[in-house]
């Protein structure tokens, strides 16, 4: 007993070392992430007033703020239930799409290294003052003017391919609505989906190049079609990275919807830093459920090959 | 027994069908076909979605060179019939260019020499060595992944606009600094690890470190190198495709980063994609032009400008980042 604690064991001192390593990522977390998170749902809990010396004094409300979120803010509600709903539309599509898209860059062909460059320009691009020029740009160019302003523009969108002549067309075909409008949001969005799955095709092909080729000779030898190949080899192996991109999206997309920025709107512009925490917590407790849900689904469907 | 005999010759025929002696012309054309069609396919959406990721590209660097005279000409389409350079000219003079994207660049250089240092570090205490509660705290790490900055962008607002440490800061100068409306927060978060999209790096060098052979350090231990030594001069230098992905990733991302810029307001001159927001503005009120249409084409010039030193950055690295990117941990 005594002589443990005078010497230390070679795993005890491989472990202070190994605290030693992560020891300044761990204060940072404890000092600005766990207590910021308190802090949040104290401020949630209270009224804040900024006193003019600088610091701030809390008036504890209870639930009011909460109470005042859902009852009586005038957008409130429906800004969290479009960024969801937007949100668990471009969830598969923008998985599929990249999973789609690096099973066609991982064919070797010629000029492979260029395409591939083009594709990770949008992971480069993303500051938002050059995604805003670039939609309107966007809107301009495919209203076949390069040049005018943002209404102008949007009236000329329209006169480009009607999207209403197809959806009038789908459902003469008698399609039912849900799908069509699935399909015509799809179709609405597409620039949307391919500029926000740059990581998530970097990550799938990632994942197919750590698919061991024997795996394919395998497949071929016992004689299996390239449609068989894929279901049978392919996707499972790759099954493990789409909770990875999935949990990778619904991240980024949250980041970037209009919840965040009206919290942010709350508290810097009107001030209302209790209702602003509100805001922020509700949206962030609401997508770390759908986060668990969803990956539980896929985990209990996904095959582990360790 | 039977049909698994006739399976067998069906097999046996194929094989020789597909002999060069026997193959006829036919199936060589159909084969032919079906090769033709699978590449024209291919063709067309990797030309398509090429397309839909360039195409506002093009069109901002097309729109950037207009003269007034072009905008105002609804015939004109992307190629201009006077092109000038005068946008440039005065959106870089608005953007005091030279100063903004130096000092820009080294602010991003810095704090990414940091993330590379601090994250690899981390990751590689998590991947290598075991301590207490290593599966709760790595569970923290995830969580920071999770958790998007926005909620917590209030309290860190606080906390630097009252910045002290247990204290002490107060203790010494009697109170508390302000430390809003200069880099110091970012260093700061940086530095212990919390910095921008931290948790993302910290995990891919725990992925990637996990993949090295131990056999490598356990050599290093034999031959006397110390932890330091090892981590420093032999892992490290193993991880360079993950180095190489990190840097990049953090630089650019900083570089075109304004949620942080704008919650510890830091000041234009250091933060380039912040100043870019301002411009349309100071445009509009000093010169006087008061057209929407001709003040985007000043925001376009700009958009470029600071578009030229990330896609320079991005065509030189541009092959060991998608090579790291490949080899790196961001798989598991």
């Amino acid at each position: 007993m005594n002589k443990k604690k005078k010497k230390l064991t070679l795993s005890r001192k491989r472990s202070i070392t190994g605290f030693l390593f992560i020891l300044p990522w761990l204060i940072g977390f404890i000092w600005f992430y766990a207590r910021s998170l308190f802090l949040s749902i104290e401020f949630s809990l209270s009224n804040l007033t900024v006193n003019p010396g600088g610091g701030y004094s809390l008036d504890f409300v209870g639930l009011d703020n909460f109470l005042y979120a859902f009852r009586a803010h005038a957008t409130y509600k429906q800004v969290l239930t479009t960024s969801i709903g937007n949100m668990l539309i471009d969830v598969p599509l923008i998985t599929f799409f990249s999973l789609f898209m690096a099973l066609l860059l991982n064919k070797k062909f010629r000029g492979r290294t260029l395409v591939r460059a083009i594709f990770f320009l949008p992971v480069i691009l993303n500051s938002e003052a050059i995604t805003a020029a670039m939609n309107l740009i966007r809107t301009m160019m495919s209203g076949g003017i390069s040049s005018a302003s943002a209404e102008m523009a949007e009236a000329a969108a329209g006169t480009g391919v009607g999207l209403t002549y197809y959806i009038e067309m789908f459902s003469n075909l008698g399609l039912p609505d849900s799908i069509i409008t699935y399909i015509a949001g799809a179709v609405d969005r597409i620039s949307d989906i391919i500029n926000a799955s740059g990581v998530q095709i970097i990550i799938f092909i990632a994942a197919l190049q750590s698919i061991p080729e024997s795996m394919y000779e395998v497949a071929k030898i016992e004689g299996s079609t390239a449609y068989e190949t894929f279901w049978k080899v392919t996707f499972p192996l790759v099954m493990p990275h789409i909770v990875t991109n999935v949990v990778y999206t619904v991240v980024d997309s949250f980041t970037q919807s209009e919840v965040v920025e009206l919290a942010y709107n709350t508290a810097f512009k009107e001030m209302n830093y209790g209702l602003s925490s509100v805001f922020s917590l509700v949206s962030t407790v609401v997508t770390c459920l759908i986060l668990v849900i969803v990956c539980r689904f896929i985990q209990k469907r996904t095959f582990y090959y360790n | 027994m039977e049909k698994a005999k006739k399976k067998s010759l069906l097999v046996r025929y194929r094989e020789l069908m597909a002999d060069s002696q026997f193959t006829n012309d036919r199936t060589r054309w159909a084969g032919n076909v079906k090769k033709f069609i699978l590449f024209a396919f291919r063709l067309v959406l990797i030309v398509g979605v090429c397309y839909v990721i360039l195409g506002p590209v093009i069109g901002i660097v097309s729109s950037s060179f207009f003269s007034d005279a072009d905008s105002y000409n609804p015939m004109v389409y992307l190629i201009p019939q006077e092109p000038t350079l005068g946008r440039y000219t005065m959106a870089a003079q608005y953007l005091n260019y030279g100063k903004t994207v130096t000092a820009s660049l080294l602010y991003s250089l810095s704090l990414m020499l940091i993330q590379v240092f601090i994250c690899s570090m981390v990751g590689y205490g998590f991947a290598r060595y075991n301590f207490p509660l290593k599966n709760v705290l790595f569970a923290c790490v995830v969580v920071m992944i999770v958790i998007p900055t926005d909620t917590i962008m209030l309290p860190l607002y606080m906390t630097f606009a009252k910045f002290d440490i247990f204290g002490i800061i107060k203790a010494i100068r009697g109170d508390a600094v302000n430390l809003l409306s200069t880099p110091i927060p970012m260093y700061i978060l940086t530095l212990f690890g919390c910095g921008l999209r931290s948790g993302l790096y910290i995990y891919i060098f725990n992925q990637f470190f996990r993949g090295l052979p131990k056999e490598i350090e356990e050599a290093a231990f034999v031959d006397g190198a110390g932890t330091l030594y090892t981590y420093f001069r032999i892992m490290l230098v193993n991880a360079l495709p993950s180095v190489v992905t990190v840097a990049i990733f953090s630089m650019v991302w900083q570089y075109n980063d304004t949620f942080y810029a704008n919650l510890f307001l830091i000041s234009n001159d250091i933060v380039i994609s912040k100043r870019i927001a301002t411009i349309e503005a100071s445009i509009s009120n000093v010169e006087k032009i008061l057209d929407p249409n001709i003040l985007e084409l000043f925001v376009d010039a700009g958009i470029v400008l600071i578009m030229i030193p990330i896609v320079i950055i991005y065509i030189l690295l541009q092959k060991q980042f998608i090579e790291g990117v490949e080899r790196s941990g961001i798989v598991g």
